[in-house]
C-alpha cells in the first residue's frame, strides 16, 4: 500500500515544496515567512522518510530525524531567541522589486531549473529524481532570489535556509545513501549560523534601529 | 432520451432550488466563526421571497439593458450548469455544446452586462464598482487562460467531463504537482471572482469600498431578487467546478438510474459543505487586501499556474 503510493506522496510533497519556496519569496511578513520555511522543512521531513522507507536507506531516515530536529524544532526557537522582537515587531518587508515582478522573475527561475536538471534527471537514473532534482534545484535558486530582492536581514536569512533545504530536497534523491556524517555537520552549521546572524541582527537593530539592508550602507564610528 | 432530459431538468433544479440554501449555509458558518449566533440557514430564501414580492423602481433615465441584465445574469449560471458534471459522470446532452472555456465566458457575459447596467444607472457608486471589477477582471483573464491550458495539456481536452473522468481515473496523477498547483491557483481565481475576502469583503456596507455589491446598488424588487440569486447560483457552479472536476472527481452518480442520480445530491451537497468550510477559513483569516494589492495576489496565481504548467511539461 506504502509502496504504492511512494511516488505519488513524494510529487504531492514537491508540489507543496515549490508552493512554499515561492510563497517566501512573494510574503510580506516575515512571521509567515518563517512559518513557511517551517512547513517546507516538514516537507522536506516527509520526502526524505517517504523515499527512506522505499529504497530501505537507513541513512535518509536518519536525514529526516535530524532535519525534523534542526530545522522545524531548532531554528525557530533559536531565531525567537536571538532576534525575537525582530520578528515580530517588524510588520512589512521592504523589496527590491515590487512583489508582481519578482514573482513572474521566479517563475522564470524555476523554468530555467528545469530546464538545467531534466538532462540531468536522464543521466542520474534514480527513482526519484524526476520530481525532487528540479524542484531541489528550483529552491536553490528561489532561495538565493530571496537573498538579493529582499532588503530585511531576517528575511534574507529565512533565504539562506531556503537554499540549504533546496540543496537536501535534491540530494535525497540523487544519493541515497548519503554518509549521515555529511547530515550531521549542516545540522550543527546551520542552526549554528542561524544564532550568529540572530545575534547580529538583534546587534545591528540595538544600534541602529534598523535592519533594513539598503540603509546600512555607511560606516559609522564612535 | 426522457431520461437524459429528465437527469438534466434534476441538475437545473438542483442549483437552481438549492443555491439560496448554499449561500444560506455559508452566512450562517461565517457568523458562527465570529461567535455570534447568526441568521437561519433558509434566510436567503425569505429575502428573495420578500424582494420577489415588492414593486420594482426603474430610473426614467436608463435604458433595456438595465432592465434585461437582471434576466441575463439569472439565466447564464444555468447555461453553465448544463455543461458541466453537477451530479452524473456520464455526459449529458450539452456537454459538448462547450468546454469550461465557454463557460468561463457564459459567466463574464453576465458580468458583463451587470456591468453595463450599473454604469446605465448613472448612480456614481454604480460605475465605480463596475470599473474596479473589470480591473479584477482583466486580472483575472490571464490566470483563467492559464488554468485552462493546463488543464487541457495534462488531460487532453477542456470539456469539463473528460478532464473530470482524466483525474479520477488515475489516482496517482492527483498527487502530482500540476494537479495541486492547477487546483490552488483555481481558488484564487474563485476568490477573486466571487469577490470574496482576499480581494473584496461581501458582507461589507460601505460603498466606497465595495467591489462586486456597488454594482447592485441601483435595483430593486425583482431585479434585486434575480441578481441576488444569479450571485447564489454562480458561487454553486464554481463550486461545482472545482469539487467535482478538479479536487474530488468522486461521488458523482455513474449509473444511468434515477436512484443513482438522487443519491449523488447529498455526496455533491456534502462536498460543497467542506468547500464552504474552507471558504469560511480563508475569509475569517485573512484580512482584505487594498485595492492596489490585488494585483499582487492574481499575480501569484497566475505564477502558481505558469509554475504548474512547467511542471508538467518539462518534468515527465
Amino acid at each position: 500500500m506504502i509502496n504504492l503510493f511512494t511516488e505519488p506522496l513524494d510529487a504531492f510533497c514537491g508540489g507543496f515544496f515549490l508552493l512554499t519556496a515561492i510563497g517566501i519569496v512573494s510574503t510580506r511578513q516575515i512571521l509567515a515567512c518563517l512559518r513557511l520555511f517551517v512547513i517546507q522543512a516538514l516537507l522536506l521531513v516527509a520526502a526524505a522518510l517517504l523515499i527512506g522507507v522505499k529504497l530501505s536507506s537507513g541513512d535518509l531516515v536518519a536525514v529526516a530525524v535530524i532535519t525534523f530536529v534542526t530545522k522545524v524544532v531548532a531554528i525557530p526557537w533559536v531565531l525567537k531567541l536571538s532576534a525575537g522582537s525582530e520578528i515580530y515587531a517588524q510588520r512589512e518587508i521592504d523589496q527590491v522589486l515590487n512583489i508582481p515582478l519578482a514573482l513572474l522573475i521566479s517563475a522564470a527561475l524555476v523554468l530555467f531549473s528545469y530546464f538545467v536538471a531534466t538532462p540531468m534527471v536522464t543521466a542520474v537514473g534514480q527513482p526519484f529524481t524526476d520530481i525532487n532534482l528540479p524542484i531541489g534545484l528550483a529552491g536553490l535558486v528561489l532561495g538565493a532570489f530571496t537573498v538579493t530582492v529582499r532588503r530585511e536581514a531576517m528575511a534574507q536569512l529565512i533565504g539562506l535556509l531556503v537554499m540549504e533545504n533546496g540543496v537536501f530536497f535534491a540530494s535525497i534523491s540523487i544519493v541515497p545513501h548519503l554518509p549521515v556524517i555529511a547530515e550531521i555537520s549542516a545540522a550543527i552549521d546551520v542552526p549554528v549560523m542561524s544564532l550568529i546572524i540572530g545575534l547580529l541582527i538583534r546587534r545591528i537593530h540595538k544600534r541602529t534601529g534598523s535592519t533594513v539592508v539598503s540603509e546600512l550602507a555607511t560606516l559609522r564610528e564612535d | 432520451m426522457w431520461q437524459s432530459i429528465l437527469f438534466n431538468l434534476i441538475q437545473v433544479a438542483v442549483v437552481v432550488g438549492l443555491a439560496p440554501l448554499v449561500e444560506g449555509v455559508l452566512h450562517r458558518m461565517e457568523e458562527n466563526v465570529q461567535s455570534k449566533r447568526g441568521p437561519s440557514i433558509f434566510q436567503v430564501y425569505r429575502d428573495l421571497w420578500k424582494l420577489l414580492q415588492k414593486d420594482e423602481i426603474v430610473s426614467g433615465e436608463s435604458s433595456w439593458i438595465f432592465r434585461a441584465a437582471p434576466y441575463v445574469a439569472f439565466v447564464m449560471p444555468i447555461f453553465v450548469t448544463l455543461l458541466i458534471p453537477v451530479l452524473t459522470r456520464y455526459p449529458l446532452f450539452f456537454a459538448f455544446m462547450g468546454d469550461m472555456l465557454a463557460a468561463g465566458f457564459l459567466l463574464a457575459l453576465g458580468g458583463f452586462f451587470v456591468a453595463l447596467a450599473a454604469v446605465d444607472a448613472a448612480n456614481p457608486y454604480g460605475a465605480m464598482g463596475a470599473s474596479r471589477t473589470r480591473m479584477v477582471g482583466f486580472l483575472a483573464e490571464p490566470v483563467f487562460m492559464m488554468v485552462f491550458f493546463t488543464v487541457s495539456f495534462t488531460a487532453g481536452s477542456t470539456i469539463p467531463y473528460i478532464v473530470q473522468a482524466s483525474w479520477s481515473a488515475v489516482p496517482g496523477g492527483f498527487l502530482e504537482p500540476v494537479h495541486i498547483l492547477v487546483i490552488l491557483a483555481f481558488l484564487m481565481l474563485i476568490l477573486a471572482d466571487e469577490s470574496r475576502i482576499p480581494v473584496d469583503n461581501p458582507s461589507g456596507q460601505f460603498e466606497l469600498a465595495m467591489i462586486g455589491k456597488s454594482k447592485y446598488l441601483e435595483y430593486s424588487g425583482r431585479g434585486a431578487a434575480l441578481i441576488k440569486w444569479a450571485g447564489c447560483m454562480k458561487l454553486v457552479v464554481l463550486t461545482c467546478v472545482l469539487c467535482n472536476v478538479l479536487v474530488t472527481p468522486w461521488g458523482l452518480a455513474a449509473e444511468h438510474t434515477l436512484a443513482a442520480v438522487l443519491l449523488a445530491i447529498p455526496l455533491v451537497l456534502f462536498k460543497i459543505l467542506i468547500f464552504l468550510l474552507v471558504l469560511v477559513i480563508i475569509e475569517s483569516s485573512l484580512a482584505k487586501l487594498r485595492l492596489f494589492r490585488i494585483s499582487e495576489f492574481l499575480s501569484a496565481a497566475f505564477v502558481i499556474c505558469l509554475l504548474a504548467m512547467v511542471t508538467r511539461l518539462m518534468g515527465s
